[in-house]
Parts: structure tokens; sequence; C-alpha cells
């Protein structure tokens, strides 16, 4: 994977923040001097229904808007879409893929139509619900993003993150160093 | 001096609107437009800026308070999208026909039916001939860019029309890219004040705005209003070269990308340039000589420009995000042939249609686009035309 010019789909259900997610990736890169692009695509808006997000993440200028189908890197944000949607469609054999739950890789090959790439499990729900209570799936699969990907440098994105979410989380400061439990454990839980 | 920052182009429109600080901005909200009204309103609440928000209930009225207002003498805006201009059609034409500086962002969506949220231009491509003018922007920045270049075109004493700035819905609409935004007081010199000569709330100079015109008088208002749009082009021009000069950066009626010795040019508009300014140059690295004519301005059409600019070629693909459902393809199909034959250029010429209601447009569309119009330079005169690209069903079925 060339972490100077990476192309990322998001997989995830309406309300679960994988929209969020993306965006905060190009937002945090962005600090760093990156290129980037970070879009949804929109079907019928409804929570639950399976949504779609993008990153492009560059060195160099980026003009192609359409999305993404040959990706770097998948990430699945609810692990119950792996039996209704194809996520590994176009995936990078030298590209990995990240799914949020609490079984191990080998447990979930048999649902990727035979992808022979990385393939990386995230206990999202644990690591929400232990670092804030509550389940809140994007700050772990975004810090698994980074980890995987390394779009961009550790101390880098837990710096940028912690400004963000001081921004966002203004009037809310009580749940900034929840989130940023959250990004730390899912580094550990990865070995970043 | 340039800040460089990361937005979407709904955020880049807004952010351009508090920098303008027009007088009055009426509005109705409608996906994909309804973050600028939303975000001006934020703006407005937090004192950053004081234009007269007009929360009005429907888009015919939001286009009339624009119209009301710009002939009270006040600098008018309005945002919307697909049925949202569709609603305001019949004010389109009045604020064009009494000469009202108005200007419009548009996201652009398509039209019913099926009811969908996705881009195409068929809501501005159905507006072409209200006498407005239209510019389309390829990304965020040019969305920024076109939008603060439309009050001096639409202001200038030899125009006097309303400009339509367009960006595609959702595709830079709610696409978070890096933009360079400019400093507010740059972009308010740029625009300046507004000083209109003749206005409604001017007592010492009164004047009726949109009263009845007999046949005697009608058509030379008509003709008046042509002669605005062709006297426009040139303003267009002048008012690009000045933001370059400022800003450095854009251009003005269109962008030529590898155009200089090209065989091979795709014309098309809005977001889908970039993947074929990509496919482009994937085909140069195999020997292929392609190139991309990016139409900025529509409306006014710069017919002999575009001409000449194809009069070299051997082939050109023309590239419509509309369907016309004429049976020989749409405005940009008919409208390119048309300028080539009345300018005596014999290029040959392939129309597509694209990109409808949302269908993705990839740099492998583009390729193979590029590849057919290879194919049918080297061949007969029998060359199929109104293909569609990327359709799931066989086509003529």
């Amino acid at each position: 994977m060339d972490s100077k010019n990476i192309e990322i789909r998001w997989h995830g259900r309406g309300g679960q923040g994988a929209k969020t997610a993306a965006l905060l990736l190009a937002d945090v890169c962005f600090k760093t001097g990156a290129y980037v692009q970070g879009f949804p695509e929109y079907g019928p808006e409804r929570m639950g229904a399976p949504i779609t997000a993008f990153n492009r993440i560059s060195d160099k200028e980026i003009r192609v808007h359409s999305n993404i189908y040959n990706p770097d890197l998948v990430v699945v944000v609810d692990e119950t879409l792996l039996s209704s949607v194809d996520v590994t469609s176009g995936l990078k054999e030298d590209g990995a893929l990240i799914v949020n739950t609490d079984k191990e890789p080998d447990d979930i090959r048999p649902f990727l139509n035979g992808y022979a790439g990385s393939v990386y499990t995230v206990d999202a729900r644990k690591i929400s619900m232990d670092a804030l209570g509550r389940y809140f799936p994007n700050s772990p699969m975004l810090a698994a993003a980074v980890a995987i990907s390394h779009v961009m440098d550790k101390d880098d994105f837990i710096r940028e993150m912690r400004a963000s979410y001081e921004h966002k989380f203004a009037k809310k400061p009580e749940v900034i160093e929840g989130n940023m439990k959250a990004l730390t454990e899912t580094f550990a839980a990865l070995g970043y | 001096m340039s800040r460089k920052d990361r937005m979407s182009g709904n955020e880049a429109v807004a952010y351009a609107i508090r920098q303008v600080n027009p007088d009055v901005m009426p509005a109705f909200p409608i996906t994909p437009s309804t973050e600028i009204p939303q975000l001006v309103s934020t703006y407005i609440a937090n004192g950053e800026m004081d234009t007269e928000f007009i929360p009005v209930e429907s888009e015919h009225s939001s286009m009339s308070a624009a119209v009301g207002a710009e002939a009270a003498g006040a600098r008018s805006m309005t945002a919307t999208s697909s049925c949202g201009l569709a609603l305001m059609w019949e004010e389109l034409l009045v604020a064009a026909s009494n000469r009202l500086p108005v200007v419009l962002t548009l996201v652009n969506r398509t039209l019913s039916g099926p009811i969908n949220i996705n881009c195409d231009h068929s809501d501005s491509m159905g507006a072409r001939d209200t006498g407005w003018i239209q510019i389309y922007a390829e990304n965020n920045q040019e969305a920024y860019d076109n939008f603060i270049q439309a009050f001096p075109i639409a202001e200038d004493e030899r125009v006097h029309l309303p400009v339509m700035v367009c960006q595609d819905g959702f595709i830079t609409s709610h696409a978070v890219q890096n933009i360079l935004l400019e400093e507010d007081s740059d972009v308010k010199e740029f625009v300046g004040e507004y000083h209109p000569e003749e206005y409604l709330l001017n007592p010492g100079r009164p004047i009726a705005v949109g009263p009845y015109a007999v046949s005697n008088y009608s058509m030379e208002a008509k003709y008046n209003q042509e002669a605005a749009m062709i006297r426009s082009k040139e303003v267009i021009k002048e008012v690009a070269a000045k933001f370059r000069e400022k800003f450095g950066r854009g251009f003005d009626l269109f962008e030529e990308y590898r155009c200089e010795d090209a065989d091979y040019i795709m014309l098309i508009m809005g977001s889908a340039s970039g993947c074929a300014k990509q496919a482009a140059d994937e085909l140069r690295q195999q020997g292929v000589k392609a190139g991309v004519l990016k139409l900025r301005v529509f409306r006014p059409f710069p017919a002999e420009e575009i001409a000449s600019a194809l009069s070299k070629c051997k082939a050109v693909a023309v590239m419509d995000r509309c369907e016309s459902y004429n049976g020989h393809g749409g405005p940009l199909s008919c409208e390119v042939p048309a300028a080539l034959f009345m300018n005596g250029i014999n290029t040959k010429v392939i129309n597509y249609v694209y990109g409808l209601a949302g269908r993705d447009f990839t740099v492998s569309n583009a390729a193979e686009v590029f590849g057919e119009l290879k194919d049918a330079a080297g061949g007969g005169q029998n060359i199929r035309q109104c293909r569609y690209v990327g359709l799931r069903t066989r086509e003529g079925q």
C-alpha cells in the first residue's frame, strides 16, 4: 500500500458515522499537507441502510471525482453488511480489509468471496463501550484505518484528532477523553 | 494572501456568500443545495454577515423575492437545485428580461423522474433559454471562484443579466477537498460595491419595472436582451482576466487541456472533466494524442471560440450530462455541431449522454469514449450518434 497515494472505501449503515469518519480522515490528513478528498455516496437516506463513503489521500492534486472501484483499503463499520454487500469488490490484493467485529480474521474470511489479501479485525464495540460507555464505532474504525494504511504519522493523527474533538465537542468536553482513549486503545489492539 | 483550506463545494460557496455579503438572500431548501442557505443562516446568526435572509415558502417565491429586491436596488441572490429551479422557471425569465443582475448558485441535480437526488445537468439545461448566463465548475475551487466572479459580470453596465453559477450535486457539493480561499477584503474589493444605475427605491428618478409592452416594443426589448448576452462574453473574459491577475488562477470561456496538438478531444462540463483529463493523460502515455475541452461558460454559448478550438483535431466527443428526449442529442450535442457547421469546420463529432441521475463517470468510461472516437475517426461517415456511456441495458432496446 502506497501511503502517499491511497484510496479508501468505507461501508457502514446510515447513522453509524462512516461518512463522518471519511470526512474526519480527510480533515486530519489535510492538516499534514496532503491533498485530500472525502465524500459519501448518497442513496435513499435512512437510518440503518447500507451507505458507502470514500477517501482519496495523495501527495498530488486530486482531480478524479468518481467513486472508488479498486481501493487500497476497505473499512467495514458494521459486520452485518458482510452477508449483503460485496465489500471486497475490486479491493487490491496487496491492499487490506478492516472489519468491526469481535471475531478473528479467519472467522471473517469465509464471507469475503475468496479475497486473499490482508484482513484485520477490530472490536470497535468493546473499545467504544470501555472508553465512552456508548457505542460509536467511527472513532475506533478511523484509528484502525490510519494504523493499517499508515496514511499519516501516529503522533500527528493523535494531535490533530484531539484538536478536532476539542472543536467538535466544545459544548460536551466530557466526551473528548473517551474518544481519545478509543483511538489509542485501537492503536494498541492493532500493535501500532 | 490565499489561504489553504479544505471544504465541500457547498461550504465553499457559503463561504464566498459571507465574503460578498449580498444585501438580500431569499431561499428555500432543497437537496443537494440545502447546506448553502443553512450555512448562510448560521453566518448571519453569528453576526458574521448582515445579509437580509428571507425564508420563503417556495422557490417560486425565492426567485420572486430576489427579483423584487434586485429591482429595488439591492444586490440579491438565491440558491437552489433540481425541482426548485423548475418551480422558479417563470421568474427566471422575469429576472432576465427585466435585466436584473440576480445571482443564483445552482447545485445541479436531476429532474424527475424517477425521483432521484443525484447529479445531472437537466435542471440548468432546462433553463438554458431563459436568458441567464450559465457558468459551470469542475470542483469546489471553481465553484468558489465562479461565484465571486458572477457579481461583476452580472452587474456590468454592458450586461445587466442574471448569472447562474453551477456545480455538480453531491459530486462536488458534498465532497471535501483542498481549496484556496481569499481574504475577505480582497474578495470584497474584487466584487465591489453595488451601485445600480436605475432602481425602484430612488425617489428622485422614478421608473417602472416589468410593465406590459405592446408588440411595437416587445421585440426590441428581446433583441436588447440578446445583445446584452452577446456583449457578456467579453465581460466574462475581462472579469476572468482580472481574477487571474489578482488571484492567479482560472479560465475564461473554457479550459483547453492538452488540446494544442490533440487528435481526439472530449468536450465536457463540470466535475467529470477531471476523469476526462486523467484518461487523456493515460492515453498520451500510450501515444494517443487526447485532449479535453472543459466548457466553463455555456451561456453565452462560445460558438466561434469552440469551433476554432476544435478545428484542427480529427474527432470530438461531445458529452451531455442531460437527455433532451428529442432523438438526436442533448443540448451540447446539438449546439457544438451547429457551431462547427456555421463556422465551416468539418471535424467529426460523436454525441454522448453520460452520468444521468448520478450514474458515475469514471476514468475508464472516459478512456472508452476516446477509444470509440479513435475508431470513428478512421472509419466512414456513418457514425452511430447519441451513444450512452455506462448504460446497463443494451442500447436500442
